[in-house]
């Protein structure tokens, strides 16, 4: 194996529904300061840079190029990616894949979008197959809504538990002074929200939000140096999905496993974890709706199928408790794309740090799980621990 | 360098206007043909390919996720996808660095674009910064006129010597049956042709074209025993240069001297001229051939024109460039940089018929993006055989 990488510095903006007071150049540099800031760095430490968003939100075609400048990239290797609502995620994964070379002793990861100049579900219209599917117009709501009421049809969830999931995430984005939406949210409100489609509500998906967060990675050698407790990245894993599988399942004769379950599967396997709901202390999972929670929990084996709404319905998920999910206030909260899958890596390795503020879970956290997702159902994850 | 790299098998369409093609069929034809030649299998126990880095752009494919439509063909399904957003010769550079990381033995590449079925020049208007750039109406050829124009007035390149390049080009992809555009031309062809945007004529720019390239690389031990005639990824650099082209000496290509110093660095190439064997560069205009030598060490500063003129760039010459006939005869962006790779590794396989280059050992490869090629990404490939 290659060199062992940790992240040594993590910086973010305070994300917002609108930020008319910055361009994207200027939003992409208040991370990219805060995260060598935060690891006690300048520019000229950093070897490489990888850097991500959904390019047709915006509709800056090789946006790298434009923001060179903003992102520390001047004269420097680096390249971008995009893999959708993954994109994040796959980023981390370039940057650690690079420092795990050998031929870089850092990488700067950054992702980031602004969607108050952006066209956002214009352009995730164009996600979809052109000669059968786009005439749709469908964005993504209706995949949580099909994923909602097949779960309550299965399972015996209620629509009371996926609003006392929406309930618990702005309780945690509450604690969180980056996150975008920070209401004080009762049942009553998300169950009396608009319906977009049903059982979807309003204050159940995801906002869209402007916003950047950047990560410093280091090779062992400078992470042992670093200002700043180093957390590893142990391991990490992507698995995509062909596309057609959302037609009504006609390519595959049996419903197969899920990206998450094969991604999460090889991950724990490779990594002797055999109860991840005892073995991994705190998880920032991409759920861009709280419809998409009770599978996620289920898909990422933290609990049985079918047992996902019983233990938000005892609110096991929350911050003090044993199981704590997103307590950034997640996706749900918080959804600037292309960097939702980097602040995920981040909450996970704040909180792995215990520099998580008022969002720190009360348990001792020294394992993490962060994943993104996207696409169609598209995910990477990855394997944090304060233990080399 | 952490594990040595090399390149197993490589597969191309044949280049050209693919309006019967969806954009999945483009993909998956080297796709399934490299699969074909290499007998290797997506699988999961190390036996075969472990993961898959595709190269496209949502804007040309005009599709939020441009890998969501390769993905099965690609290998994708259920299994490890990443796609670079920039030129073809990235994902390579990527999938190299993945593998010397020691998470993957075994990696598919594959770009693909169809350039065709689409409005390029507002593409290339939207990679402008948008407040001040973008409403100038510009587009990449406008603005490499400007670098033209101040290239060739800055070390007296003639009109003459850039057309001599369109002219090597477009006759060396006579005997490459993948060239898109194959054609005895004249200089006076292409000095005759219609003027895009002064001083480039449309024979100087490269054509529309569609097509895709697919290549497998993995780790040494695995490619020693897969191919007989492994390619060795022996450097590897790329960089950066500044956005707005005002801020930049457009003669000066600064990032990819950065990025071929990297790659030879690593190579242990100090004199790229003598050394290597054979050069493949994207050279979307024809200028761009001499100004890209230039930056890749190949000739001093303004002696880019000259050189061609001499013909030390042809086959049979001291230094080939784009033996292949290279973007001029027509390859889509996106896929440029994977191609000039493929075609260098199918020279150092002795396999390019009669446009092979006798006896080559060593090439470098270059691809670029951006405006007037901010970006830059430079690798070396040694005969592993």
């Amino acid at each position: 194996m290659g060199e062992r990488v940790a992240i040594i510095g993590i910086g973010q903006t305070d994300h917002r529904f609108v930020r008319p007071d910055v361009s994207h150049d200027d939003l992409i540099n208040e991370a990219v300061r805060k995260a060598l800031q935060d690891a006690e760095m300048t520019i000229k430490d950093i070897d490489t840079v990888i850097i991500d968003n959904m390019d047709l939100f915006e509709g800056h075609y090789l946006a790298d190029g434009m923001t060179v400048d903003s992102a520390g990239m001047y004269m420097k290797p680096g390249l971008k990616m995009n893999t959708g609502g993954t994109s994040g995620g796959t980023a981390v994964a370039t940057g650690w894949h690079h420092v795990a070379s050998g031929v870089f002793d850092t990488a700067l990861v950054i992702g980031w979008q602004k969607q108050d100049a952006s066209a956002s579900i214009a352009a995730l219209v164009t996600a979809r197959e052109p000669l059968y599917d786009r005439g749709m117009a469908a964005g993504a709501v209706g995949i949580f809504a099909t994923m909602g009421l097949r779960y309550m049809q299965e399972t015996g969830c209620q629509e009371e538990h996926a609003a006392l999931a929406r309930v618990i995430m702005a309780d945690n984005a509450r604690r969180n002074p980056h996150a975008h939406l920070k209401p004080e949210l009762t049942l009553k409100d998300v169950l009396e929200s608009r319906v977009l489609v049903w059982p979807v509500r309003l204050l159940h998906m995801s906002p869209t939000s402007c916003g950047a967060c950047a990560l410093v990675l280091a090779n062992e050698e400078r992470a042992k140096k670093a200002a700043k407790k180093p957390v590893w990245i142990k391991d990490g894993e992507t698995a995509h999905r062909e596309q057609s599988v959302w037609r009504g399942g006609c390519v595959e004769p049996q419903p197969t496993m899920t990206a998450i379950e094969v991604a999460a599967s090889r991950l724990y396997k490779r990594n002797g974890i055999s109860k991840p709901a005892r073995d991994i202390d705190v998880w920032e999972l991409y759920t861009p709706s709280s419809w998409a929670l009770f599978p996620w929990m289920e898909l990422f084996f933290i609990c049985e199928k079918g047992e996902a709404w019983k233990l938000v319905e005892k609110e096991a998920i929350r911050i003090e408790r044993e199981i704590p999910i997103e307590p950034s206030g997640g996706v749900v909260s918080t959804n600037p794309i292309g960097a939702s899958g980097v602040i995920r890596v981040a909450e996970a390795a704040l909180q792995l740090r215990g520099e998580a503020g008022e969002r720190q879970v009360t348990k001792k956290a020294d394992t993490a799980v962060a994943s993104a997702w996207g696409a169609c159902h598209w995910i990477v994850m990855f394997y944090l621990s304060n233990r080399l | 360098m952490a594990r040595r790299v090399g390149i197993v098998g490589v597969a191309q369409t044949k280049f050209g206007i693919k309006a019967d093609l969806h954009l999945q069929d483009v993909a998956f034809e080297p796709v399934e043909k490299v699969l074909q030649e290499t007998g290797l299998k997506f699988i999961e126990d190390g036996t075969g390919i472990d993961a898959t880095i595709s190269c496209s752009s949502d804007h040309w494919d005009g599709w939020t996720i441009s890998s969501k439509n390769i993905v099965d063909g690609a290998g994708g399904h259920l299994r490890p996808e990443e796609k670079v957003a920039e030129d073809g010769a990235y994902a390579l550079y990527y999938a190299a660095l993945s593998i010397m990381g020691g998470h993957y033995d075994c990696i598919l590449l594959v770009a693909h674009t169809k350039e065709s079925q689409v409005e390029g020049r507002l593409i290339e208007n939207s990679g402008f910064e948008p407040m001040y750039l973008r409403m100038l109406g510009l587009d990449f050829t406008s603005c490499a006129a400007l670098q033209a124009r101040q290239y060739m007035e800055k070390y007296g390149i003639s009109a003459e010597q850039c057309a001599q390049v369109v002219v090597k080009n477009r006759r060396n992809a006579m005997e490459n049956p993948y060239a898109h555009m194959p054609e005895l031309l004249t200089v006076e062809d292409v000095l005759n042709s219609p003027m895009l945007s002064d001083p480039i004529r449309l024979l100087d720019a490269k054509p529309y074209s569609d097509g895709a390239v697919a290549m497998i690389v993995a780790a040494e031990e695995k490619a020693k025993k897969w191919t007989g005639k492994p390619v060795w990824i022996e450097g590897l650099g790329c960089c950066h240069d500044r956005h707005y082209p005002g801020y930049r000496d457009l003669t000066d290509p600064l990032s990819l001297k950065e990025a071929a110093k990297r790659s030879y660095r690593m190579a242990g190439i100090s004199n790229p001229r003598r050394e290597l064997d054979l050069v493949e560069l994207s050279e979307y205009y024809s200028y761009q051939e001499l100004l890209w030598s230039e930056g890749l060490g190949l000739c001093e500063e303004g002696e880019g024109g000259r050189m061609v003129e001499s013909g030390v760039t042809s086959i049979g010459g001291e230094i080939p460039i784009n033996a292949s006939g290279g973007l001029l005869s027509g390859v889509p962006v996106n896929v440029a940089g994977l191609n000039r790779a493929a075609e260098a590794a199918i020279q150092l396989r002795e396999e390019a018929g009669k446009r092979q280059i006798d006896g080559a050992k060593k090439a470098v490869v270059h691809g670029t993006g951006g405006v007037c090629g901010q970006m830059h990404c430079v690798i070396n490939l040694r005969r592993g055989f």
